[in-house]
């Protein structure tokens, strides 16, 4: 091994944090230096991203790699343990190149009260959060890095967000802590039942030896904890009001990468650790995940405003992630994996395209819209490539996370009733009809017919330098994996057969 | 066998041509059409090739075994799950090769038509990538070798329907169909969909559709979930075709332009669901036993679903006035009858009424758009502004003839072969009933078809001087005449094809018949029949008899009580009526069904989430906040603090941690939590170290 696989991971979590502190330094008043800053220290990381990319062995994605492992907190046995195998490793990319493309995006769309230092430092330590969280072996670890996500949010959401924003920064945070804290609870189990460790692949070792009575009670911790950061119906209700009023970038984040970690969680600890407790539970996570598509979908239908749609959009969306990740097979758990980074591309993209929509017309009320196509079109073009991927459109992203989800169910691991998992699978193939509804009817009123007689005499730019630089890369992808699916799956699909050996057995 | 193996390329040129449209279309000197012709004539050469290999092609096999084996191509692996490698891979055979033909090359008449046509549009230019599109994602669709490639176009042909219908979306109208139809065939999706899934499994876990027809009629499958995944995958048939109940989007998809009404909405895309049926035929064989003598009591659930369609859509025809719907539900009765013959075992008269129907559908639907383009200010009303114009367009007029002549089924013209031969198998399969309903639709469609005829073409002109429903062009001009060339050399070269096509398998050749054999076919051994004059006889006759009474009900006012019956028969008014509303299925399902799922159930499911379980969220908040408060004024304040006060000094300490509790800031609910947390810890290790004794 050679340095750059020692630490490159370790580059990647903290390089965003050391800029954030770095970016504390540059002058108030000088904006154009801290964007400067800010871009740098985000491309250094993605460099570095580009660099385990290219020297990720692919044909071991079941092997955690880049793995640092050291002495950290002796008193607990936790230990500084990060790698990354090809479960983690997609999420991360995503988690680096989205947070790119935001600073890139707020470059002149920074919203009051402005401060694009604070704004870009807490977009720093948000990053270092999220890529901590996708490469951490250790609970604890996780545990810091999960929470240190929080922060950033609330701040965001609280300072630069809309009307509301008191209401819903606290809610978010009040009800992800509320998680946080059950499955805090988890852990500590965890370690006292698993070995006195709460490093994560030896917990996989031990976890199955841990009585199945606690089993189920330690899952259920971890599971309010990642369920709620999902969200799962019926714990989504933060999801809406955080949307509708974070800026714009906090949307993109927030639906692109922070709902991700609550799954990534199931997949990480959740499934391999607990692995009966995984089975004695999946038939309600997919309940609740097929809930959640239709509930979500309903949603989404009831809305006037466009940025409440697509947060209620994400509930459908994480529903089959969630129902996939359910049936404890390798078809549903490599579904799901496509179906966030899927997720995190196109709803990214259309919550930038919300804030580029509100922007220019000062209002998300859909019913005040309309035209978008003639007073810019390739701002409506886009929306309805968007629009398109979003609801699962084969050959775009889109579809590769709900098509194999849905596939998935009708033959789920061994010992879960497959009837149930089959009513599961129609409820859920009727969503996609749902998901037809509600974005296109959005589209049509958004982008068809003429504009309305309020808006028709402004004059709208059509979409930004920046806005290009930004969304071209997140275009490109959703097309590029809904082209060539092969590329993603082939990273996670060795990987996820190591979570999924466990569920082809009757023994665990 | 070059042209064979790389089929792919037919729809990677289109494909290509789309992006190259997008992106410089508007800079190049024809604004995008050359880039459009060019890719789907290459691609129409192309397929010309592979049929002149395919047909050059050995066969093997003997007797009734004898058969040209289909050619596999696999491209690049295209998803992979453990052990189950998913190929993005092509599969040709007859039946794809004759589906190449006929797409292509209606593809690129339909894209030199419009160069005159959609001449001046708005966005002439997206709507040749529109078509680019079209095209490429059909071909996928056809030469597909996996059930789930096969989506991919299914899906592709869909929304570019979608963008097509909906090219004019500044009206509202135009946006509504393409939404409705987007919407029709997605409902259909969501049963295909499952549909492939319970397949994919039935077949060991494989999407690829020549093994699904192998494992099907060996008996590979149990026929219990044979029967269901053949009806989930007859879903997506029935919305994509526009089989009944689903049929109610393709009249409205008129609203889009009419050159993707001849294209898409009549020669193409909507085939795509008989195809399908042709494509799996394995599955729906062994499924319904279509081949099982007696007929399986005579009831195929895709028969049965076909005979509907003929009969429903022809009936509705008769009372439309423009004369696009006139030729929608046309096509609807048409397919009706395609899918009718799949059931019925008649797989080469499907796919042969298939083949002959996208020609002189194509034509007529493209003479209906010579007719708005030159003859009567770009209305499509036959009533208001159609009649006489035989004499000022008389290209126009004699395809458009002769189309109607075909599709009537009138010796020796296509149609006629192509139902002939689907009627006959009908009655020799033993499905005697269903050759009932085939006839009754073939009178039914000669007469709407000269009734059609004789509103557009003769009579009267009632020429209206109102202006165009479609401002396409800015160059109408006052007295009808003939159509650019543009537009009459393609109606002349599908007006030839409606003559020529069907001798293909006519005039005792079976040419059409050997060179789409596949493996399928003979391993199922559906049955072929030699041509029956005494069939053939009765199919003419009721033709004829069909445009007679139509043309003596027009002409010469014969049947005179059912002249203005509607005026004084108040049964005769309420039957008009139910026409006029299509069934009330529109209803139904627009405001009905859609209504309520747009408005009750979303705004409930809204209600609940906002007071029921956020209100439980806020609910929770509020009372955190109530006992903090109570903790304090009551407890800490009264009770605590009036020991504390006894005591002294030490009250400070205490009071001041509980005081946070109230103050709401963020650090203090979370110290509160963690608090809550902890203590939750030890109860549960205490409970855990319990269980574990």
């Amino acid at each position: 091994m050679n340095v750059f696989d020692h630490w490159a991971l370790s580059g990647v979590i903290f390089v965003p944090i050391l800029g954030a502190i770095l970016l504390g330094f540059v002058p108030r008043a000088q904006e154009t230096a801290q964007k400067s800053v800010a871009l740098l220290i985000s491309l250094v990381t993605g460099g570095l991203m580009v660099g385990i990319l290219a020297r990720f062995d692919y044909n071991a994605t079941d092997k955690l790699q880049f793995v640092t492992d050291r002495r950290w907190i002796d008193v607990i046995h936790s230990r500084y343990h990060v790698g990354v195998d090809g479960i983690a490793l997609p999420l991360l990319a995503l988690s680096v190149f989205i947070t790119i493309a935001c600073i890139i995006y707020s470059w002149d769309h920074f919203p009051e009260p402005h401060n694009p230092k604070a704004f870009l430092m807490l977009l720093l330590v948000l990053e270092t959060g999220m890529n901590g969280t996708f490469c951490a072996e250790d609970l604890i670890l996780f545990f810091v890095f999960f929470e240190l996500v929080l922060l950033p949010m609330y701040f965001m959401i609280g300072v630069w967000g809309g009307p509301n924003r008191q209401y819903a920064a606290i809610k978010f945070f009040l009800f992800t802590l509320f998680g946080s804290a059950l499955m805090i609870l988890g852990f500590l189990a965890l370690f006292f039942k698993g070995g006195n460790t709460f490093d994560i692949p030896t917990l996989v070792h031990n976890g199955s030896a841990i009585a199945r009575s606690t089993q189920v009670l330690i899952f259920a911790g971890l599971f309010m904890g990642f369920a709620i950061k999902v969200p799962m119906f019926p714990f989504h209700t933060w999801l809406p009001d955080a949307h509708t009023e974070a800026p714009t970038v906090g949307s993109v984040i927030l639906a692109a990468v922070l709902l991700k970690l609550g799954t990534y969680g199931f997949i990480r600890i959740a499934l391999p650790v607990l692995p009966y407790a995984a089975r004695r539970w999946a038939p309600w996570i997919g309940l609740l995940a097929v809930i959640g598509i239709i509930y979500g979908a309903l949603g989404s239908l009831a809305q006037r405003d466009l940025k409440r749609l697509v947060a209620f959009s994400s509930v459908a969306h994480m529903g089959f992630v969630m129902l996939g990740i359910s049936t404890l097979t390798s078809f549903g758990l490599n579904a799901a994996i496509f179906g966030m980074v899927a997720h995190g591309l196109i709803t990214g993209m259309l919550f930038f395209l919300a804030g580029s929509i509100a922007e220019r017309f000062n209002t998300r009320e859909i019913s005040r819209l309309g035209g978008l196509l003639v007073q810019a079109p390739r701002l409506g073009w886009i929306l309805g490539f968007c629009a398109m991927a979003s609801l699962g459109l084969p050959g775009l992203a889109g579809f590769w996370g709900e098509f194999p989800a849905i596939l998935s169910a009708y033959q789920p691991a061994q010992g879960l009733n497959i009837a149930l998992f089959r009513a599961f699978m129609v409820v859920a193939a009727v969503g996609t009809v749902l998901a037809a509804g509600y974005l296109l009817w959005m589209y049509q009123r958004t982008a068809f017919g003429e504009p309305s007689a309020e808006f028709a005499a402004i004059h709208v730019h059509d979409v930004h330098v920046p806005e290009w630089i930004a969304w071209t890369p997140l275009l490109l992808g959703i097309v590029a994996f809904g082209v060539y699916p092969h590329a993603l799956f082939h990273v996670t699909d060795g990987a996820v057969h190591g979570v999924t050996a466990v569920f082809t057995s009757r023994a665990s | 066998m070059f042209f064979l193996d790389n089929a792919w390329l037919t729809w990677a040129l289109p494909a290509s041509a789309f992006v190259v449209i997008l992106f410089f279309g508007r800079r190049l000197p024809g604004k995008g059409a050359e880039i459009g012709i060019a890719a789907v004539g290459g691609s129409f050469v192309l397929s010309c090739a592979a049929a002149a290999q395919w047909i050059g092609r050995g066969t093997i096999g003997e007797g009734e075994e004898r058969v040209r084996g289909a050619v596999d191509h696999t491209l690049y692996t295209w998803f992979s799950n453990g052990q189950v490698k998913v190929p993005l891979g092509i599969h040709v055979d007859g039946l794809t090769v004759m589906m190449l033909l006929v797409v292509t090359l209606v593809s690129l008449l339909v894209q030199v038509y419009s160069t005159a046509y959609m001449h001046g549009d708005r966005r002439y230019t997206y709507f040749y990538a529109a078509l680019a599109l079209f095209t490429a994602s059909m071909l996928v669709l056809v030469t597909s070798s996996t059930t789930i490639f096969l989506l991919l176009g299914w899906e592709g042909v869909g929304l570019c329907s979608f963008m097509l219908i909906g090219h004019w979306w500044e009206e509202k109208d135009n946006s509504d169909a393409a939404l409705k139809a987007f919407f029709t065939t997605r409902l259909g999706d969501a049963g295909m969909l499952i549909g492939i899934i319970i397949l994919f499994f039935a077949n060991g876990q494989s999407f690829d559709i020549a093994r699904l027809n192998r494992a099907a009629l060996s008996g590979g499958i149990d026929h219990t979930v044979l029967v269901v995944g053949a009806v989930a995958l007859f879903m997506g048939v029935i919305g994509k075709s526009a089989q009944f109940p689903l049929h109610t989007w393709l009249p409205d998809a008129m609203a889009g332009p009419t050159p993707v009404s001849a294209l898409i909405h009549a020669a193409t895309m909507v085939v795509a669901g008989v195809y399908l049926v042709a494509r799996c035929y394995g599955v729906f064989w062994a499924a319904f036993r279509v081949g099982h003598h007696p007929a399986w009591h005579g009831i195929s659930y895709v028969a049965v679903i076909g005979a509907i369609t003929i009969v429903i859509a022809a009936a509705l025809a008769f009372v439309q006035d423009d004369i696009k719907k006139v030729l929608a539900y046309s096509t609807v009765s048409q397919l009706g009858y395609m899918v009718m013959a799949l059931g019925v075992g008649a797989w080469t008269g499907g796919i042969f009424h298939l083949f002959t129907h996208a020609f002189f559908k194509a034509c007529l639907f493209l003479g209906a758009g010579s007719v708005s383009h030159s003859g009567s200010h770009h209305s499509f009303d036959m009533k208001k502004d159609m009649g006489g114009l035989w004499r000022a367009m008389p290209i126009t007029h004699a395809t458009f003839v002769i189309a109607s002549l075909a599709l009537a089924g009138i010796f020796p013209l296509a149609g006629f072969w192509s139902k002939d031969d689907i009627l006959l198998t009908a009655g020799k399969n033993g499905y005697n009933a269903f050759m009932v309903v085939g006839l009754v639709g073939a009178f039914m469609t000669a007469a709407y078809m000269a009734r059609t005829v004789y509103l557009t073409f003769y009579g009267e002109h009632r020429g209206g001087h109102h202006g165009g429903q479609h401002s396409a062009a800015g160059h109408a001009v006052d007295a009808p005449h003939e159509s650019p060339l543009a537009i009459t050399v393609p109606l002349v070269v599908l007006a030839a094809f409606s003559v020529v096509a069907g001798w293909l398998n006519g005039f005792g050749v079976h040419w059409f018949a050997e060179w789409t054999r596949n493996e399928v076919v003979v391993q199922a051994h559906v049955p072929e029949y030699k041509f029956s004059a005494p069939t053939a006889a009765l199919s003419m006759a009721v033709a004829v008899a069909g445009i007679g009474v139509g043309l003596l009900y027009y002409l010469r006012h014969a049947f005179g009580p059912l002249h203005r019956a509607t005026e004084r028969s108040s049964l005769a008014r309420a039957g008009y009526r139910f026409l006029l509303n299509k069934y009330y299925l529109d209803v139904l399902y627009t405001d009905i069904i859609v209504g309520s799922i747009k408005g009750a159930i979303a705004r409930g499911a809204y209600w609940v989430n906002q007071r029921v379980i956020d209100g439980a969220v806020n609910a929770v908040g509020i009372g955190a906040r109530a006992l903090a408060r109570f903790t304090y004024e009551v407890v800490d304040q009264k009770v605590v603090d009036g020991l504390v006060n006894g005591t002294g000094a030490s009250a400070e300490g205490g009071g001041s941690v509980l005081r946070r509790l109230q103050t709401g800031r963020v650090q203090q609910y979370a110290a509160f939590l963690f608090g809550a947390g902890a203590i939750g810890a030890l109860a549960l290790v205490l409970y855990a170290n319990q269980g574990a004794r």
